[in-house]
């Protein structure tokens, strides 16, 4: 079986892992990053409307922008970069198993820094299996890096960030989003994604859920019914709506099997999605020369997953040997700093908080640890 | 249907196409694109059928992880259409139920 070797490896090539191997790279370690699209930049290049949060975090300009940027600098670094390359599991050895140009490899690396992302989550009702059902990530797919619509007239569930971004982009790409779904009493998302929809004239079903789809090999038609306090659907309040496509919108869930299959510790923690692997400020797991970064440790944002990103590329390079103490502590107080920021604000504190009951599990793990030995 | 207009992405102009076949039918796509896009731009939703009830599949995720978008693709079967590129001649068949036992893949693919 051909071997690659590399000081530092990364995979997945979101916002997360770019910023993880830039960093590296840049320090002076030899870098491999592998993503299994033939295009890297993960969740990013599908996001075609202007990021949220601050001016330092690139506010007001375009995921695909942003990740194009990215790409342009880890390239010009002389990071390795494998794409339509699959890591398919990982040995407690933590040697990995890797496909690339149709080759199973073994990928050997004494750091291995792992940016997976994350899934969308499924909600199940009468008809959700059918052809027409789809995640909102897999339309948005669709729509714009495919430039395909999946369908027409399409109801849109949870209106959440997601939920509402999505929407807005199925309009601008030709759709008609004859219904937003949210089982809560208000809109879960940024005020100013919703105003574009409501100025759309977008109808709003707050409160409200899907019964049932149904429709010859296909969505044809969606029954929307009304839910009371304890979300139990309101009988003879459904109504039905022509339409073809639904999108679920509910939450994302981190992407970690291969966190699971290298015996990392766990905790759950429903505020970041699920299950997400324990790390220190580091980023590192309690598997040792194992870090972490992005949505696969806990559901954020973009911005984020790059500075954890930088956060894990810098301590993998320091661990090599490429930075000094110092200069690797000056660089990860700048990246806390950011990340404290984006974590703050009424979005941004419960995320803090989540984060924090994340790194005092940490502790707990690794000082049991101790005592065993 | 394609989306051939856009206020933020621009006009698609210049794409190259090449033709697969759903059965028989034959479908334009875009180079390059995975197949499950071409197919939905054609109309075609069901992409495979369930072992016990033989109920339809369709697209779900769209990044290779949940299965749903299975079909039979150049003679292999439980091939992930929507992170599968079309070319030129490719032939898919809906997958209906598990795949055929013994089907011997004559070129390469996944
Ligand atoms: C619809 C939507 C809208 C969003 N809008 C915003 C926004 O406005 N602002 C914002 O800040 N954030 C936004 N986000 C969130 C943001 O996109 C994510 O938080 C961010 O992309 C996470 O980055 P990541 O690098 O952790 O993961 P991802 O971007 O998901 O990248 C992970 C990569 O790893 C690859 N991979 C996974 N496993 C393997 C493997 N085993 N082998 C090889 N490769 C692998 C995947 O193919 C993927 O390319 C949005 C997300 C969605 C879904
Ligand atoms: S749609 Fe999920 S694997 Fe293809």
């Amino acid at each position: 079986m051909r071997k690659i070797t590399a000081e530092i490896a990364v995979v997945g090539a979101g916002p997360a892992g770019l910023c993880a191997a830039l960093e590296a790279r840049l320090a002076g370690a030899d870098v491999v990053l592998i993503d299994e699209n033939r295009l890297p930049g993960g969740q990013l290049f599908k996001q075609i409307h202007k990021f949220f949060g601050s001016k330092e975090h690139r506010a007001g300009v375009r995921g695909f922008a942003i990740g194009q940027e990215l790409l342009a600098q880890v390239s010009d670094s002389g990071a390795r970069v494998l794409l339509d390359s699959l890591v398919y599991g990982i040995q407690p050895d933590k040697s990995m198993g890797l496909l690339t140009a149709g080759e199973n490899c073994l990928l050997l690396a004494e750091k291995i820094i792992i940016a997976s992302g994350a899934k969308e989550n499924y909600t199940p009702f009468p008809g959700s299996t059918l052809p027409g059902v789809m995640g909102a990530g897999a339309a948005q797919t669709m729509i714009n890096v495919n430039r395909v619509l999946p369908g027409a007239r399409v109801v849109m569930v949870g209106s959440g960030n997601v939920g509402l971004i999505v929407s807005y982009q199925l309009l601008q790409a030709g759709a008609e989003v004859v219904a937003v779904v949210e089982g809560a009493p208000r809109i879960g998302g940024y005020g100013v994604h919703a105003g574009k929809l409501r100025r759309a004239g977008v109808p709003f079903y707050l409160g409200h859920t899907i019964s049932r789809a149904y429709g010859d090999d296909g969505v044809r038609h969606v029954e929307i019914a009304r839910l009371d306090e304890r979300w139990n659907p309101v009988p003879g309040s459904e109504f039905t709506l022509d339409a073809d496509t639904i999108c679920l919108a509910v939450g994302l869930n981190p992407m970690t099997e291969l966190v699971w299959m290298a015996g990392c510790q766990f905790d759950y923690i429903p505020a970041l999605g699920g299950h997400v692997p324990l790390h220190d400020r580091n980023m590192e797991t309690t598997v040792r020369g194992l870090y972490v970064a992005g949505d696969v440790t806990g559901v954020e944002e973009a911005s984020s997953a790059m500075e954890e990103g930088k956060l894990a590329g810098v301590a993998a390079a320091e661990a090599l040997g490429y930075l000094d103490a110092r200069a690797a502590k000056e660089k990860k107080a700048e990246i806390e700093a950011r990340l404290n920021r984006l974590r703050s604000g009424l979005f941004g504190e419960k995320r803090r908080e989540a984060k924090e009951t994340q790194l005092a599990a940490m502790q707990r793990a690794r000082e049991s640890e101790k005592e065993v030995v | 249907m394609r989306v051939l207009h856009h206020p933020v992405l621009g006009d698609l102009t210049g794409q190259k196409t090449v033709t697969i076949y759903y059965g028989e039918e034959p479908v334009e796509a875009f180079e390059g694109e995975p197949v499950a896009a071409a197919l939905l731009n054609a109309g075609i939703r069901v992409f495979r059928k369930t072992a016990k009830r033989r109920e339809p599949r369709s697209v779900f995720c769209a990044i290779g992880r949940c299965t749903d978008c299975m079909m039979i693709v150049d003679g292999i079967p439980n091939t992930r259409t929507c992170v599968t590129a079309v070319r030129d001649g490719m032939r898919v068949q809906l997958q209906d139920g598990l795949a055929p036992v013994g089907i011997a893949p004559e070129a390469g693919g996944r």
